[in-house]
């Protein structure tokens, strides 16, 4: 064989590098340039989620007021559901995307499943890959503020009817110290204590009685494990929520886990209260054995549990029936949601916090205008607007979803009750099952979460109750003592 | 065609002194002369090149740059990056959770070497062994690398579940034993997480002793037979000094890769409990990542570089102690 001649040579290997580099642009373009699409979870049922805020308008130098269509086409894209949500979940939100679309037609909304992880929200953070509008917790707003990770929607919201009747201490969540307003609270929620009230019969507990003290809870579980051997009570302690049920426990007790604010701020872990409270979890681990055999629980695979009926009792947001019904499926002749006993101390009160709705800061004018547009929409607009209202359950009624979550108020709590009322023939959420914690919530004090570095926090004290649910003879007082250390290092940061 | 002389270049790459002055020039010339720049060859060989230079360039090497670049940098990739020297790799020595890390790391690699390293190796060689149904073993033994990472870790996570009921515990019980913790207690965790780790990855390991194990003279064999050899001392005489050199490859391998064990923790524990089973690369993870307002993404590049650095040197001084080992 004899080998090419150098023309030849430099002919083809010009055709390979040509070749390989348009295969090479062909391959690498999906995984480089829309990141959201990767990054981001899939959407299941809305159209594929966009890079990031396609707007076909040029942005434009004063958005308009938000009860105006926009004049051009305008595409943004929302955060829609959590990711492995029912369909019929999906088919509720695809409704009111089309009842949005049909009310402003110059907006096209795209959707992108969403679940506020804080790992999953820093990679989209610091990929910029966050849609134009998304969801946060009460928690992260200052700090996104202080970032300029959010955009000021001051204007837009003061074009809203309702822009006056917030509760100002909700509303500050997504303020900045000037009072400039660049998130909008959508929800609130006290914690509450979820039962499954078929173990209560199971166990011999009258299931219309949920526990009243911590006494009571801590028999009920004890019988709940020796009568199913199913955990009795079991407590969060991954992904940040060990430190977000410890701090909900010392707040029962009457602890706070900082004093002060900024960088002013000071740990206070190593209080009498946060001792208690990892002494009773010690005791109901150790000494009743009533909290099952998983200790490494977050959030998501607590419901997983509790929903598939192998939890009786564990702490959570009052609102989470919403996830337990659309992702876990839980039967509602199952659930049962009580008020969190408090302790006799004058700082005894439930831990509260929220969810803030806020826009993209890098969307454009346009795509800022749609967004709060929709926040008023898919948010609001249900809170405040008997038409809205009515329109919302009735859409999420059809479509099996759940209506009439117990919730908290953003306004105050006679507007909520007005909005209940307007969507009473609609709600099909186990009423009856929820009165302790609904008859009772309004009277307990709502202490907001700790205000300072509280990811942190929160991350730091995880280890501490693995430790003591996993360790007999793990130290409190050392631990303790650790952990309030750690965290005031942190807190001393910059 | 010629062949090299095989007995020089062995000779030259010992470093042999019994070498010649005549064998060296001469081998000098010709590495200098396969690394001359012929034209018109060489532009051709550069085109091909060119790809794939470009691809290792932007999608390897550039950032690796960029890694080095922010681990001197105070940065969350959200404001502008600040240049705060070696702050970075202070703050994560400085931190306490930092040596747990270290030394899950090691406990993990010591125990993966102890109970993981000779399981394929013994799989291998009682597999060579076998005489009939051998493809049905190597299939049995590779599955487990096919079975997709997460979803082997959600099986076992039931095999692992601490009730009674849990697949581990009802075997357990069997023999009349008590329910062990498995993954829930800090104790049992990690050596937990080498027998999951160690049956998804054998299989692979198992291949390639396989292969080597073809390389084995049969007469060798013969010859022990011929001698009264019995398994043991066929394979101590015969099979692990042709293996010694895979052997030494596969060790090296195994310990870089379990330096890096992410996935196995961050999946099964979240590196609990109470840190038991943080890693390295899970301590990168959650500072890059664990804050939701802004990773520290300067102390995560610190970290991994601390930690390239770490198994380069090691690499380096393993090579160098092995060197005459491997033949």
């Amino acid at each position: 064989m004899t080998a090419p001649n150098r023309p030849t040579r430099l002919a083809i290997a010009a055709l390979a590098v040509v070749s390989i580099l348009g295969a090479c642009t062909a391959t690498a373009a999906p995984t480089v340039v829309p990141a959201t699409a990767t990054a981001a979870p899939a959407t299941a049922t809305a159209p594929a989620a966009t890079a990031t805020a396609a707007v076909t308008q040029a942005p434009t130098a004063t958005p308009a007021p938000a009860t105006d269509t926009p004049a051009a086409q305008t595409e943004i894209t929302v955060v829609s559901l959590i990711p492995g949500s029912e369909q019929t979940a999906f088919d509720a939100f695809n409704a009111q995307v089309a009842q949005f679309e049909a009310k402003y037609p110059n907006i096209k909304v795209n959707a992108q499943e969403y679940e506020w992880t804080g790992p999953t929200f820093a990679a989209m953070l610091a990929g910029g890959t966050l849609p134009d509008v998304f969801t946060i917790p009460f928690t992260d707003g200052k700090s996104l503020i202080e970032q300029h990770q959010l955009a000021d929607i001051s204007t837009l919201v003061a074009a809203l009817p309702y822009a006056a009747k917030f509760n100002p201490n909700v509303l500050d969540a997504g303020q900045d110290a000037s009072g400039n307003v660049f998130a909008i609270p959508t929800a609130a929620y006290g914690t509450g204590l979820h039962y499954n009230r078929s173990l209560f019969a199971e166990a011999g507990l009258d299931p219309d009685k949920p526990p009243t003290s911590w006494a009571e809870i801590r028999a009920a579980a004890k019988a709940i494990a020796e009568q199913t051997g199913m955990s009795g009570y079991s407590e969060m302690s991954q992904s940040n929520t060990g430190g977000w049920m410890l701090t909900t426990f010392t707040y029962l007790l009457g602890g706070r886990m900082e004093e002060g604010i900024g960088t002013t701020a000071q740990a206070t872990l190593d209080n009498a209260a946060t001792k208690t409270a990892l002494q009773t979890l010690h005791d109901m681990r150790w000494t009743d054995n009533s909290m099952g055999s998983n200790f490494l629980l977050d959030w998501g695979s607590i419901n997983q549990d509790f929903a598939a009926g192998k939890i009786g009792m564990y702490m959570s947001g009052s609102d989470v029936y919403t996830s337990l019904k659309r992702t876990n499926n839980i039967s509602p002749d199952d659930y049962g949601l009580a008020a969190l006993p408090l302790a006799d101390d004058p700082n005894a009160g439930i831990l509260g916090g929220g969810t803030l709705a806020a826009v993209n800061v890098k969307s454009s004018d346009a795509a800022k205008d749609a967004a709060v547009k929709w926040i008023d929409f898919y948010y609001m607009s249900k809170l405040l607007n008997q038409e809205a209202a009515v329109l919302d359950a009735k859409t999420l009624f059809d479509a099996g979803q759940p209506v009439g979550v117990p919730a908290l108020p953003i306004f105050d709590k006679a507007t909520l009750d007005q909005s209940n009322e307007w969507i009473k023939s609609y709600i099909n959420v186990p009423l009856d099952h929820m009165s302790s914690f609904t008859s009772g919530v309004f009277q307990q004090p709502l202490v907001p979460e700790p205000a300072t570095h509280t990811q942190e926090l929160y991350a730091a004290l995880d280890p501490v109750v693995q430790a003591v649910l996993t360790d007999e003879n793990a130290d409190i007082d050392a631990l303790l003592t650790k952990v309030d250390s750690d965290v005031q290092a942190i807190l001393a940061k910059p | 065609m010629q062949l090299p002389d095989v007995r020089k270049r062995r000779s030259l790459l010992r470093g042999a002194p019994a070498a010649s002055v005549g064998s060296i020039a001469e081998s000098a010339e010709t590495r200098g002369r396969t690394r001359s720049w012929r034209p018109g060859a060489g532009v051709a060989g550069l085109l091909f090149l060119l790809p794939m230079l470009v691809i290792f360039g932007v999608f390897s090497w550039l950032p690796i740059l960029r890694a080095l670049e922010m681990s001197v940098e105070k940065t969350n990739l959200v404001a502008p990056p600040v240049f705060v020297g070696l702050d970075n790799f202070a703050r994560v020595l400085a931190d306490p959770v930092f040596w747990v890390a270290v030394k899950n790391t090691a406990w993990f690699a010591l125990l993966a070497l102890i109970f993981g390293y000779p399981v394929p190796l013994v799989l291998a060689v009682l597999m060579s062994e076998a005489r009939r149904f051998r493809g049905l073993y190597s299939v049995l033994a590779y599955l487990p690398v096919v079975v997709p990472p997460v979803v082997a870790v959600l099986l076992w996570k039931f095999f692992y579940d601490g009730s009674s009921t849990g697949v581990f515990n009802t075997i357990l019980g069997w023999f009349g034993m008590k329910p062990a913790a498995w993954l829930q207690s800090a104790g049992t965790a990690m050596p937990s997480l080498v027998l999951e780790a160690t049956w998804a990855a054998a299989g692979g390991t198992v291949i390639i002793y396989l292969a080597a194990l073809q390389s084995v003279p049969a007469e060798l064999y013969d010859a022990a037979d011929v001698d009264g050899a019995g398994l043991w001392r066929k394979v101590r005489y015969v099979t692990l000094p042709h293996l010694r050199g895979i052997l030494l490859i596969t060790l090296i391998l195994q310990i870089i890769g379990t330096s890096q064990l992410f996935l196995e923790p961050f999946l099964f524990t979240g590196g609990g409990p109470a840190n038991a089973t943080t890693t390295v690369l899970l301590l990168i993870y959650r500072y890059a990542f664990q804050n939701s307002i802004g990773g520290d993404y300067g102390s995560a590049t610190a970290l991994s570089v601390m930690l390239a650095v770490f198994l380069a040197a090691f690499s380096w001084g393993y090579f160098r102690l092995t060197r005459g080992w491997a033949t």
